[in-house]
């Protein structure tokens, strides 16, 4: 039966058609959004989150008009390093324990497709998270719709890209799942306070300002700040997006250099 | 033997990490078809020789070829070849194994059937069921039907039954000898024997990251020790004789019995075992 020797013949071997990297990663994406909404508990929380903040900043601030329109996109960018950073962390650091990700590596899965496809569900997420929280303005808290679409695209994209390398990078400096939220959250609330406290307060200290100025969820803010609220172009925030793509550049330099497709026992 | 015969050639591997040697100068040919056992306790370095294969590590030293390829430059040619059993591989808590399977097997140009594959792995009534809720045996079946459904020509297994009860340790066994069946080469690791003893046609025994001894089951077990006579005496004590001349222990034996007008009750007599050709070549000292 010629199936025994198919192996051993090169010629018929060199015109096998090999999956081609667009298709494996659209399935691999489709594959990470069935996971990602069959984990009810995660699916909840990643959409409840920016919502409960929604609504109690929403609730405080009421009324005033001025303060709400620059809660909102304060919410969206935090909501951004929720579905990128946060997640990805928490993602890579499971699957790596789990020795899913050794087991897709010996696999002739192309690492492009995989992260192709991991990258597109955390886009995904974030483009969810920005259209509940761009609509929850206009319905709830009567900002209008977006004033500048293409500003919030480059800077949704710009913002996804950089922190969810930032993310897998940061997956590498956790050593187990254990202990996944105490460094993700050690990471997480400092830098949303910080560029919080900075964006809304024009007393903030100096020193302050500076570090959240060369973090990247303050510039975010205000790129999606100019979007939304006040349309004044992305001429104008071409420093912030400038900031936020360094780090995506730093970010993606860490994520490809120090992965890790397996744990390593300590 | 001629390069189209071999599936996995190794000479003088070695692996270093920092100031341990874990493997020291292995010398492997594994013939296609063939169903190849490493033997050793834990620690021996056969995990750290079969991920070498695997591609999974890098080696320190030494040539190596897997179906004609360095498996260190991670072609994608070879993997599409190969299919791996890990030691401890994971899956998504909320994919089901039909699911997995397909989608593993859209990595491949030509997967098996997965159906077939899902009979072959014995998962039939769990294929439907979410991984979560799969028991360890289910999930090693499926880790054996992930590594099938690109019908690989070498399968690697590490430590296949490690951890099973009796009944899922046959069956694993059942299906590897299907796969033989099917003609693949398979490598193995394992620590158990018995293991080794039933399914591998040539057997490495690994200690220390060295090979003490290499050939199949029956030929390292004559080769070695002695053959076992025992019974059970007047005074119903055990007794025991190692002779490597068999056929005249057992005649002087029976003549002298028959002289005194007894029996040697429960009279036997054992091949060597791979389990003695084993202690003996991995005690210490």
């Amino acid at each position: 039966m010629a199936d025994a020797v198919v192996g051993d013949n090169p010629a018929r071997r060199s015109h096998r058609r090999r999956p081609g990297t667009v298709a494996l990663a659209w399935r691999q994406y489709r594959l990470e959004r069935r996971m990602f909404w069959r984990n009810p508990s995660a699916a909840f929380f990643n959409f409840l989150l920016p919502l409960l903040f929604l609504a109690g900043g929403g609730a405080i601030l009421a009324g005033n008009q001025d303060q709400l329109n620059r809660l909102i996109p304060a919410i969206a960018a935090m909501s951004v390093m929720a579905t990128t950073f946060t997640a990805l962390a928490y993602n890579v650091v499971f699957l790596r324990e789990r020795g899913v990700l050794k087991r897709i590596r010996g696999t002739p899965l192309p690492t492009l497709s995989y992260f192709g496809g991991v990258a597109a569900n955390a886009v995904t997420n974030a483009a969810l998270q920005i259209g509940i929280v761009v609509v929850a303005g206009k319905l709830i808290f009567g900002i209008g719709w977006p004033r500048d679409w293409a500003e919030l695209i480059v800077f949704v994209l710009v913002g996804v890209v950089s922190l969810a390398a930032l993310g897998v990078a940061f997956a590498h400096a956790i050593p187990n799942f254990e202990s996944t939220a105490a460094y993700v959250n050690a990471v997480f609330l400092p830098v949303v306070f910080i560029s919080f406290y900075v964006f809304d307060s024009s007393s903030a200290p100096g020193f302050l300002r500076q570090i959240a100025e060369a973090l990247p969820l303050k510039p975010l803010i205000d790129g999606l700040y100019g979007a939304i609220v006040t349309g004044s172009g992305l001429g104008n925030h071409l420093d912030a997006l400038a900031v936020i793509a360094l780090w995506g550049v730093f970010g993606i330099f860490l994520a490809v250099r120090g992965f890790s497709w397996e744990q390593h026992r300590t | 033997m001629s390069d189209a015969a071999v599936a996995i050639d190794v000479r003088d591997l070695r692996k270093r990490y920092g100031e341990f040697d874990a493997v020291r100068g292995i010398d492997i040919s594994v013939r296609r078809g063939e169903v190849f056992g490493l033997l050793g306790p834990n620690g021996a370095g056969k995990t750290t020789t079969v991920e070498i294969l695997e591609g999974y590590r890098a080696r320190s030293g030494g040539d190596v070829s897997v179906l004609g390829h360095d498996p260190g430059r991670r072609s994608h040619e070879l993997r599409q070849r190969i299919g791996i059993v890990l030691q401890s591989g994971g899956i998504y808590s909320h994919i089901t194994p039909r699911e997995a399977l397909h989608h593993w097997a859209s990595f491949y140009p030509h997967p098996r059937d997965v159906d077939e594959v899902i009979a072959l792995a014995g998962l039939h009534g769990a294929a439907d069921v979410r991984s979560r809720r799969l028991s360890g045996g289910q999930l090693r079946r499926l880790d054996f039907a992930l590594a099938l459904v690109g019908d690989p020509e070498l399968i690697f297994l590490d430590e296949p039954t490690t951890g099973f009860d009796p009944e899922a340790r046959r069956s694993a066994w059942e299906t590897i000898r299907k796969l033989r069946e099917l003609g693949k080469t398979i490598l193995l690791t394992t620590h158990y024997l018995d293991e080794a003893q039933e399914l591998a046609d040539r057997v490495a025994i690994v200690k220390d990251g060295r090979i003490l001894a290499i050939g199949a089951p029956r030929e390292l077990g004559v080769g070695a020790s002695h053959y076992r006579i025992a019974w059970r005496d007047r005074d119903g004590e055990l007794v025991e004789r190692h002779t490597d001349d068999p056929t005249s222990l057992l005649a002087q034996l029976t003549a002298d019995a028959l002289a005194r007008g007894e029996t040697l009750d429960e009279l036997s007599v054992a091949r060597p075992t791979l389990e003695d050709v084993y202690l003996e070549l991995t005690a210490d000292g």
